[in-house]
């Protein structure tokens, strides 16, 4: 499946915007990002397997809220930074 | 290790005064900056932004190998992370596993990690080992030069750690910290650290348990007479010749320790009183335990913790503490508001001293002759977090 990257994590994934991963849930796509890029899944999600504040997951147009939730291989995958900052 | 046994005691053979170029590194909210000095600690040079936008906390040398820098940050949005230079900033990887706390147990609250705060090299004879404060209180330590970090389960795990460190809320408004990291140089297995909030700490086991050290220190914002911990160290510093000696900065005013005492004497009751004993950083004369300099700020009424009355100063003691001297010469006279934080003024090791530090208004200062006369190094970076010198460069 389609995981778009925002602009602050594309120095893991050689300036890509868009990649391909696969997994049954949330959690075993950003596992295997992190497999790919390492250090990728902890910039977002912290030790305790939480969506790190000002962090947004959209499976297709439904935010997710944990990693737990069960994807299919047509579904899109955006990561997306709140706007927020200054 | 050369003993200096007197109050006075001033050098050591075994640290001679350093020559040749060398650089301060510089932590901002929105960067690092490499500023190179030139042989005669002059024709300073700005490197370009290093980790553009990342909220770095400390960058710092490790004086055992001169190559490795450690930098220490995290973006707005995107979670902490430790990064690692063995060129001296040429080229930069990742730590493969930054500093975390343990994942919880199934139905428990765990801690998260909001930023790496401060970092230690370790002592001499430990080659590789590195220390790390973070926000909220944790302590963690690396064995292969940064690349990857474990707790120190006898800080994090210890019974008492949530009692002597408070709740998320309890700390300075960005975040309760651990800093101040100090090994002793005669025996790794002796540390000190330091926690806003929390106080002073020390371990003789290499981190397995910490007891508080804070007898004669004010925590005047603690109901509790004396308490034995809840304090707001703010800088502390080991004398590397005496390091039975300590300074600190405190949120109550400044201190001087005598190991063998065992108890803070406020040293900063002998600070003009019209200018307080208030600040965040504090620097020791690497071969004269009796000099230290700190950076007083506004600490009455609601803390504006900028320069008493707009007008900064570095004040000198000569003598331990008996008496401070103002350094003024050369900074603004007026209208400068600015603040100096725990980690952004260094000393280097020539002769006479650099001394250096960075403000809240992204100004580098420096001056080579202890303090008599300050110069602009550096105008319009970010808002400094630190300065730490780097020194030796091959």
């Amino acid at each position: 499946m389609k995981v778009y990257v925002p602009s602050a994590l594309r120095s893991y994934t050689g300036q890509k915007d868009e990649v391909e991963a696969d997994g049954a849930t949330l959690e075993e796509v950003l596992r295997e990002l992190d497999g790919r890029y390492p250090g990728f899944r902890f910039r977002i999600i912290d030790e305790q397997d939480s969506i790190r504040p000002h962090i947004k997951i959209f499976v297709n147009y439904e935010l997710a809220s944990d990693l737990n939730i069960v994807l299919r291989g047509e579904d899109e995958i955006s990561i997306l930074l709140a706007l927020s900052g200054g | 290790m050369e003993k200096v046994d007197s109050l006075t005691s001033k050098t050591s053979a075994n640290h001679k005064p350093g020559k040749g170029p060398l650089a301060l590194l510089i932590a901002t909210r929105k960067g690092a900056f490499i500023l190179r000095g030139g042989k005669n600690r002059n024709k300073w040079k700005l490197s370009e932004p290093i980790f553009l936008g990342h909220m770095v906390h400390h960058i710092v040398q490790d004086p055992r190998d001169r190559q490795t820098i450690l930098v220490a940050c995290r973006t707005g949005h995107l979670g902490p992370t430790v990064f690692r230079s063995t060129d001296f900033g040429k080229t930069w990887a990742e730590a493969g596993t930054p500093p975390a706390f343990l994942k919880a147990a199934e139905g428990e609250t765990g801690r998260v990690l909001d930023h790496v705060f401060w970092l230690t090299p370790g002592h001499a004879s430990e080659p590789g080992v590195w220390y790390a404060g973070s926000s909220p209180q944790g302590l963690f330590r690396s064995e292969d030069g940064g690349a990857n970090w474990e707790g120190v389960p006898g800080f994090n795990d210890h019974p008492m750690r949530p009692a002597w460190t408070g709740g998320a809320s309890d700390g300075t408004p960005d975040g309760p910290k651990l800093h101040s990291i100090l090994i002793d140089p005669r025996d790794p297995n002796h540390m000190y650290l330091g926690m806003s909030m929390g106080g002073v700490f020390e371990s003789t086991d290499r981190g397995a348990d910490w007891k508080p050290l804070n007898k004669g220190c004010a925590a005047d914002f603690i109901p509790v007479p004396d308490p034995e911990y809840g304090h707001d160290p703010h800088c502390v510093r080991l004398h590397p010749l005496k390091p039975d000696r300590l300074y600190q900065q405190n949120h109550c005013g400044i201190y001087r320790m005598e190991r063998d005492e065992g108890e803070w004497v406020r040293i900063g009751d002998n600070m003009p009183k019209d200018v307080g004993d208030i600040g965040f950083p504090m620097v020791v004369h690497p071969r004269d335990p009796d000099k230290a300099w700190v950076f007083p700020m506004d600490g009455t009424t609601v803390w504006p913790r900028t320069s008493p009355d707009g007008k900064p100063a570095a004040y000198v003691t000569r003598n331990a503490g008996k008496s401070w001297k103002r350094l003024d010469k050369g900074l603004p006279t007026k209208h400068a508001w600015l603040t100096v934080k725990r980690q952004a003024m260094a000393a280097d090791t020539h002769q006479p001293l650099g001394i250096y530090f960075g403000t809240t208004s992204g100004e580098v200062w420096g001056s080579t002759n202890e303090g008599k006369k300050w110069e602009s190094l550096a105008r319009h970076l970010p808002h400094v977090y630190a300065v730490e010198v780097a020194e030796h460069l091959k």
